[in-house]
């Protein structure tokens, strides 16, 4: 332990000018994220997120009938989020089945979701959200939680803003954004948030590792920082799926009224 | 005291639509003063509200609704009918036959597990469960056919003003189309080439329902694939 807090301690003198992240990145800079939505026919609403090398996949059902009945509300629906990480996400092959870690992480982000929701509108049904890790390079949980908002988007179901989701932490004695898979393992601590934009409320708020606090500080006004870029992202990604059509069809005449409620006639 | 968008632009859950005081339609809600969008949806301010027509959507149950659903399960003198909204439907043995009956009546006469019904939804109670009705012209138990699901949300333009895309179809194809407004359409038709052929038209307006001029573009595209096909 000694030994490499030492060797890590010089290695800091020696390229204290010069000092850059295992991949390159600049301190406050987002690993590349890409979303799409409606990724699963047969659910309700999906997405799938590339954020580094994590790759992510979500499917919303409901609100649907809660089974078994009685663990349904009488005043408001439910939230109920599933994260998992398929065997071959990360090296070596993890088990299939639902470990400690995975049912935490089903938690928070459920927690996490929740506020973002008029879970009031639909008393005795559920909202399922399944979380499926493909690939796993660090920060899964802030990955899933972006994509699982952009999911229930596209399932059409009311919202009052997406949740946003990234973390910061410390490596090498420097403060820096959307922690990748080595420097989550290597670094001296790990921040994940998840924000609401519109109403600037932080929703998740984890630590691991040890900082001062006015080091924590600044790693949570940093992943806040992180958190509006990924909020542009997954709106773009939520018109994305739109916009393509609309584009190709510019040049069409008046816009046609739609009619709310009107029968289909029988013949 | 201004709009943040155009009419007809995409909106996505969390967007601010106007601020002031406005009244607020479908899918928006207030906060702090401000509209905003609770839905992805095209945008829609007219002169004294804002309201968002959603592009995706669950189905909410309302009165007079017709819908296509399937049976459940057989509770003591009513049936459950899954209409794929949050909460189960209810049909009770009054609202499905239309005669004395005792006790004693075998339920599953009338309708089994597992049957699709056209049904009309009569009342929502006081919990809002919708309740059914299977009492009426073209309601009932369903034999022949098949269903085929699309977003709730786009029903009404798969309807068209005043029933002008459907009668379309109806005409192009002749298949028989009952269009539940819960997202479930059951089509049967004469041949198999027809009934593809509504699948397709149906398919292309569920891609394409919040671009313009769908309708003529919708009598172009089944007028090709007819002449393809002789």
């Amino acid at each position: 332990m000694s030994k490499t807090t030492k060797k890590k301690t010089t290695k800091r003198k020696t390229s204290k000018k010069k000092w850059a992240r295992v991949d390159g990145r600049k301190p406050d800079e987002l690993r590349p994220i890409h979303i799409e939505s409606g990724v699963i026919p047969n659910a309700d609403g999906s997405a799938y997120i590339e954020m580094g090398r994590n790759k992510i996949i979500v499917g919303v059902y409901g609100p649907r009938e809660m089974h078994p009945k009685r663990f349904s509300k009488p005043n408001m629906g439910i939230l109920r989020c599933r994260y998992h990480m398929a065997p071959f996400s990360v090296d070596p092959r993890r088990s299939p089945a639902p470990s400690r870690r995975d049912q935490e992480i089903s938690m928070v982000m459920t927690d996490a979701i929740e506020p973002a929701l008029f879970l009031e509108r639909y008393p005795r049904s559920v909202i399922d959200v399944f979380v499926e890790i493909i690939e796993a390079d660090g920060g899964t949980r802030c990955a899933s939680i972006n994509a699982a908002a952009v999911a229930l988007a596209d399932a059409g179901i009311p919202m009052k803003d997406l949740v946003s989701s990234c973390a910061a932490g410390k490596y090498e004695g420097n403060l820096i954004l959307d922690l990748g898979d080595y420097e989550d393992k290597n670094g001296e601590s790990d921040v994940p948030v998840a924000y609401l934009p519109k109403n600037d409320q932080v929703t998740l708020l984890q630590m691991e590792g040890i900082m001062t606090q006015d080091e924590t500080e600044k790693c949570i006004e940093l992943a806040i920082e992180g958190c509006k870029q990924i909020y542009e992202i997954q709106k773009e990604a939520l018109k994305k799926k739109y916009g393509m059509v609309e584009a190709a069809e510019e040049t069409e005449e008046a816009p046609e009224e739609e009619e709310p409620v009107e029968e289909a006639e029988e013949e | 005291m201004s709009e943040k968008f155009e009419t007809r632009d995409i909106v996505v859950p969390g967007d601010l639509l106007y601020e002031g005081r406005i009244r607020t339609g479908e899918n928006t809600f207030r906060s702090e003063g401000n509209v905003y969008s609770n839905k992805v949806g095209l945008v829609n301010y007219s002169k004294d509200r804002v309201s968002v027509i959603a592009l995706e959507g669950t189905y909410t149950p309302l009165v007079g609704d017709l819908v296509v659903g399937m049976v459940s399960d057989i509770e003591l003198g009513q049936w459950v009918v899954d209409i794929s909204t949050s909460v189960n439907a209810i049909l009770t043995m009054p609202d499905a036959i239309n005669k004395s009956f005792r006790t004693n009546f075998d339920m599953t006469s009338v309708l089994d597990v597992g049957d699709i019904v056209v049904a009309k939804i009569v009342d929502l109670d006081r919990r809002r469960t919708p309740i059914l009705s299977i009492l009426g012209r073209d309601l009932g138990k369903v034999h022949e056919g098949f269903i085929m699901k699309i977003t709730p949300s786009k029903i009404p333009r798969l309807i068209g003003k005043k029933g002008s895309m459907i009668n379309m179809i109806l005409r192009g194809t002749r298949c028989q189309i009952t269009i539940g407004q819960n997202g479930k359409i059951l089509i049967n038709g004469r041949n198999r080439e027809d009934e593809e052929l509504v699948v397709k038209v149906i398919h292309k307006i569920e891609t394409e329902a919040h671009t313009s001029g769908l309708t003529n573009r919708i009598q172009e595209y089944l007028r090709t694939i007819k002449e393809d096909r002789n």
